[in-house]
């Protein structure tokens, strides 16, 4: 199961000029070689922000959306809901393709922002069927209780209701940073050279040829991927994350 | 849950739904007007409509090779994770709470991590000078590499093991729901464990099998990565295509084209194949 990942991992401590399996030297050779690669780094950083900006932004669009949806009951609901899963059930290639198309039209291609409401729209669903799983399962007396002491809608929510749902929206804001860092079938299409994100360059440079920096890179990834899912883990259960269910 | 009849409902969803319909109604609807356009070579995208790009699509024997691999690819990935996954799901459910969390970690947490980096280790275990090779040569059991990649089978196992984790989560959201009592029930009868499995488990579990394999056959029509870095420029299937067109050639209009024509397939065969299932094992999906 886990093979490829293992042999990533080994590879990238080769001391040889190219990737072999086995090898006799092992060194660190190849973690210094990402110090000396700065535009690895640079595209690092880039998709570290972009994850944390399109994480945010889908978390400030699906908690809403997602107590709405799984506290009133609505014309249309079933409709919105489906709607707002829609990305999960669109090939990332034709969506790269279509939003390429779309920019092309508001000359906005190789623009950040272009890059990151498209991002933002890809892991909007991950956040939305975890708040709604959390807010599902919210026992609405405590919210009613404060609404008959003379608390505000939004006081309310602000100090009853968004704290309980709070593990759930943290949640699927982790898993929509992860999905965004991750993604590359349709930021190869969106993003632009001087916006590359690091899956997209690292995709490139695999084109070219497969050396032990990109298993160094992908090892230090794995690692802090590791870290994270041990943070999931404590905050939420890793399987109801990955699961998507209550 | 309030049956509200105040507006707040609709305001709440109103940006999610705008941001929507902005980013993802929208460029498809413009993306399939965008496959009726004509193109050349020479002067670009051209004014008017026509349908030539699908008629291109369904009478080129290029294309048909492409489409019959990528979903040929597709069903025996499909299949592949049907066998692998169900036992892989039962396993993990049966497993003690320990355990369980270990393997969940093993089998899941690579969905956390980027197919590129997935994809890498496969290149790296399937080259001529890779692990697996230099393994079975240094074992004397081979004298010449076995060529695994670019190689339709190297593309498909990588594919296998990027996809399974999504067989394993749908099927295992099943299981969850399966009486233990009903094995427990069989087992009193005298039926052995291949029969319990077979008769009693795997029908109930079938619902998630269904939903799983769906999925599964999606991404696999759908992947890019993987049978771009492991089928490498020979060996093209639709999304890889679709690349070429768009980025290489700069041919936009095939290349919606292929991707209308792509969910179009996709979409029918999920249909069909959910209607059949459905229909034929009734009893379990009441």
């Amino acid at each position: 199961m886990l093979a490829p990942l293992v042999m990533v991992a080994l590879v990238s401590f080769t001391d040889k000029g190219y990737i072999a399996m086995p090898f006799d030297g092992a060194s660190w050779r190849w973690y210094r070689a990402i110090l000396e690669a700065p535009d690895f780094i640079d595209a690092f950083w880039r998709s570290l922000a972009l994850g944390a900006v399109a994480a945010s932004l889908a978390t400030l669009l699906a908690v809403p959306a997602g107590m709405a949806i799984a506290w009133h009951r609505f014309p249309g609901r079933d409709t919105v809901l489906g709607l707002l899963l829609s990305p999960l059930m669109v090939p990332h290639v034709v969506l790269g393709i279509a939003l390429l198309r779309l920019f092309t039209q508001w000359g906005a291609t190789g623009t950040l922002w272009g890059l990151a409401a498209a991002h933002t729209v890809i892991v909007l669903p991950y956040v939305l069927r975890l708040v709604v799983a959390a807010a599902t399962g919210f026992d609405r007396s405590v919210a009613q209780a404060a609404e008959s002491l003379g608390a505000s809608g939004w006081t309310v929510f602000r100090r009853v209701e968004l704290p309980l749902i709070l593990p759930g929206v943290a949640g699927g804001w982790l898993i929509a940073f992860i999905n965004s860092f991750d993604e590359l079938t349709m930021s190869i299409f969106v993003a632009s050279a001087a916006t590359q994100t690091l899956p997209v360059k690292m995709y490139n440079h695999i084109a070219h040829t497969i050396d032990p920096l990109l298993a160094s890179i992908s090892t230090v990834l794995i690692a802090l991927t590791l870290a994270l899912m041990i943070a999931l883990d404590r905050f939420y259960g890793l399987d109801r994350v990955l699961a998507g269910k209550t | 849950m309030q049956t509200a009849r105040t507006p707040l409902p609709y305001w709440l969803v109103a940006p999610g739904v705008l941001t929507m319909l902005a980013f993802v109604a929208l460029p498809l609807v413009l993306t399939l007007s965008l496959s009726l356009y004509p193109f050349s070579p020479s002067t670009g995208i051209g004014e008017g409509l026509t349908v030539g790009h699908y008629t291109d699509i369904a009478t080129d024997e290029y294309f048909h090779t492409i489409f019959l691999r990528t979903f040929g690819m597709a069903v025996l990935v499909t299949a592949l994770c049907v066998l692998i996954g169900v036992p892989e799901a039962y396993v993990l459910g049966r497993l003690s709470p320990g355990w369980r969390a270990v393997s969940m970690v093993i089998v899941l947490g690579p969905l956390l991590i980027s197919v590129v980096v997935r994809t890498l280790g496969w290149a790296i275990l399937l080259g001529n000078e890779g692990v697996i090779n230099r393994s079975l040569s240094s074992l004397g059991l081979i004298d010449t590499p076995i060529r695994m990649m670019f190689t339709f089978g190297g593309m498909a196992v990588a594919l296998v093991h990027v996809l399974v984790p999504f067989m394993v989560l749908a099927v295992w959201a099943s299981l969850q729901k399966v009486d233990p009592a009903t094995e427990q029930a069989a087992e009193s009868l005298g039926a052995g464990l291949p029969t319990v499995l077979a008769r009693v488990v795997f029908p109930q579990v079938l619902p998630g099998v269904l939903s799983g394999a769906l999925i599964v056959f999606a991404l696999a029509a759908s992947a890019f990565a993987t049978p771009a870095i492991i089928g490498g420029r020979r060996l093209k299937v639709v999304p890889t295509t679709i690349y070429d067109e768009f980025l290489g050639n700069l041919n936009w209009p095939l290349g919606a084209a292929l991707a209308v024509v792509l969910v179009v397939i996709v979409l029918a065969v999920s249909l069909g194949a959910n209607r059949f299932v459905e229909r034929r094992w009734r009893q379990v999906f009441e």
